[in-house]
């Protein structure tokens, strides 16, 4: 479903990717994990078209989309969820959902997938005049994650989505990426939590200094010695 | 000052005001969206003037000639956004900011060259009658300007509140990255930022040639300047504030003059913006600016 070809990014003189290659396929959840600063953000970023590639190929449903335009790539069904969660605080609830379904023509079709995303997170509902930025950290995790799925992605991008979440919160989060997925959402997950991830994932890649240097099934990947050292606490 | 003048100052300075006021949107939307100071903006202005002069020369009536101002400066805005700011938005915040410079003295000497460099007289458009309402005078053409403002700064409000492009602004603005990671198509809202602030000058422009009927080629250096203080005033990036900047600056002006400051008219704006800013560093309706991560 995608497949990212010996991908470098640059940003001035730092080499922030060197030749990264990965694939995701249809139904799956892959983990992408790494320290701070190992360009998973950016990994992302690029893939969303918000980073331009300075080398390298991204094939998503057969088409390169490496050069065109963020609002072109979301339209083709690739939805971001960004790190920090990044709800737009100063709108209410459902203006920040509205903004998710930017892409979308037509009244009926916003209508429908709100009341989809209202359904599977009725505290949204709830709170759908609210600003944004009165909203808790795991509410606006969840309106991050609701705005996302405004656009119907195939595939959903979700960049550390348990970050300064509480444990109860970061369990509720994992949840509702497994239920996501079940139902037919492919996933790439950035995440620090690497054993959350892992413990998700059907497969895994380990980014380090912006290379891929070890991938396999999570399984495997939880096992292995160099990264149940480095990124388990093992 | 007794309370009639008083009154009679106050009405003139909201008229000089929302004038201010016009202008001052524009600066206020661009920078709210792209960290900008347009230093053009005000140069947009003076074309609106000299677009709404020559439509009203041509025997049109005065909404006509503000119709075909805002238009002309819509796609005169658009393009100056397009041609001189767009290719440098990657590059240092500086560059843009020079860029606009470039473009305003560009604007100014085109229209000397054209026009030449002494104020124009702006034909009476309209009988002018003066009416009295209790204790102060009014003018029809105080009236014009006060329902054309009032007018289109509500039009502007509902824009930016309810349609779905408005909606796209205020998350531009909010987060550029984000909203054009949601999909939005962010060239295409910040070309629209920059025609809605072009409409709302050209307007102003067209209202302030006729107030004091005089257009000339650098009318828009001091009042572009007088509105840029009205937005950091209100606060730069906040709507209402540019309106509630322009007021004010507008009122004080006026009433400045009126108390015998007439000499020092062009100084009480730069005065209030020194002295709000040492208060409330990010004007009266701004919010402090915030550190992205
Ligand atoms: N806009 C930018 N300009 C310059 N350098 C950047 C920019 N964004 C990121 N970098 C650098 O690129 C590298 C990769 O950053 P990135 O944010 O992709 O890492 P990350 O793996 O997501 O880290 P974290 O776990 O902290 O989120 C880092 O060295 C970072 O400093
Ligand atoms: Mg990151």
């Amino acid at each position: 479903m995608l497949e990212l070809n010996g991908v470098s990014v640059n940003y001035g003189a730092v080499q922030a990717l060197t030749d990264v290659s990965l694939t995701v396929e249809q139904g799956e959840i892959v983990a992408l994990i790494g320290a701070n600063g190992a360009g998973k953000s950016t990994t992302l970023w690029t893939i969303s078209g918000l980073v331009r590639p300075r080398r390298g190929r991204i094939i998503f449903d057969g088409q390169d989309i490496a050069r065109m335009s963020p609002n072109r790539i979301v339209a083709l069904g690739i939805g971001h969820v960004p790190e920090g969660r990044r709800v737009f605080a100063t709108m209410s609830v459902q203006e920040n959902l509205e903004m998710g379904a930017y892409v979308t023509k037509g009244g009926r079709k916003m209508r429908e997938a709100m009341r989809r995303v209202f359904d599977r997170f009725p505290r949204l509902e709830e709170r759908k005049n609210q600003l944004a930025g009165t909203l808790s950290g795991g509410e606006q995790q969840m309106l991050a994650i609701g705005r996302a799925l405004m656009s119907r992605p195939k595939l959903l991008l979700m960049d550390e989505p348990s970050m300064g979440l509480a444990p109860m919160l970061v369990r509720e989060i994992f949840a509702i990426i497994r239920e996501l997925n079940a139902q037919g959402t492919t996933i790439l997950l950035v995440e620090q939590n690497a054993h959350m991830a892992l413990s998700i994932a059907q497969r895994g890649y380990v980014l380090e200094t912006g290379s891929i240097t070890l991938t396999g099934p999570a399984v495997e990947l939880a096992g292995n010695p160099e990264v149940r050292r480095a990124y388990l606490g093992a | 000052m007794d309370l009639q003048t008083l009154l009679q100052q106050m009405i003139n300075g909201i008229t000089l005001g929302s004038t201010y006021a016009l202008i001052a949107l524009g600066y206020t939307m661009v920078y709210g969206i792209i960290k900008l100071i347009n230093f053009a903006h005000g140069d947009v202005y003076m074309l609106g003037a000299f677009v709404g002069l020559a439509v009203v020369l041509m025997g049109a009536n005065i909404w006509l000639a503000i119709f075909v101002a805002m238009l002309a400066c819509l796609c005169v805005a658009v393009t100056i956004e397009r041609v001189a700011y767009r290719p440098l938005r990657s590059s240092i915040r500086l560059a843009p900011l020079i860029s606009s410079i470039g473009v305003s003295i560009f604007l100014q000497t085109l229209m000397t060259l054209l026009k030449g460099p002494q104020p124009v007289g702006f034909p009476q458009v309209v009988t002018n009658t003066i009416y009295t309402v209790g204790l102060v005078k009014i003018s029809t053409v105080q009236i014009i300007i006060l329902v054309v403002a009032a007018v289109l700064m509500i039009g502007l409000q509902l824009v930016i509140k309810r349609t779905k492009m408005g909606k796209a602004m205020r998350a531009t603005s909010e987060d550029l990255r984000t909203a054009s990671l949601m999909g939005i198509n962010v060239n295409a809202v910040i070309s629209f930022t920059f025609a809605l602030g072009a409409v709302m000058a050209a307007a102003g422009g067209v209202l302030v040639g006729m107030y004091f009927n005089s257009v000339f080629p650098l009318m828009g250096v001091m009042a572009g300047l007088k509105a840029f203080c009205a937005a950091v005033v209100g606060g730069i990036g906040s709507v209402p504030g540019a309106v509630l900047g322009g007021l004010f600056l507008g009122v004080a002006e006026v009433l400045g003059v009126a108390a015998g400051l007439g000499s020092y008219r062009d100084a009480i704006a730069f005065g209030l913006l020194i002295l709000v800013l040492l208060f409330r560093p990010s004007g009266l309706l701004g919010q402090p600016e915030q550190r992205k991560v």
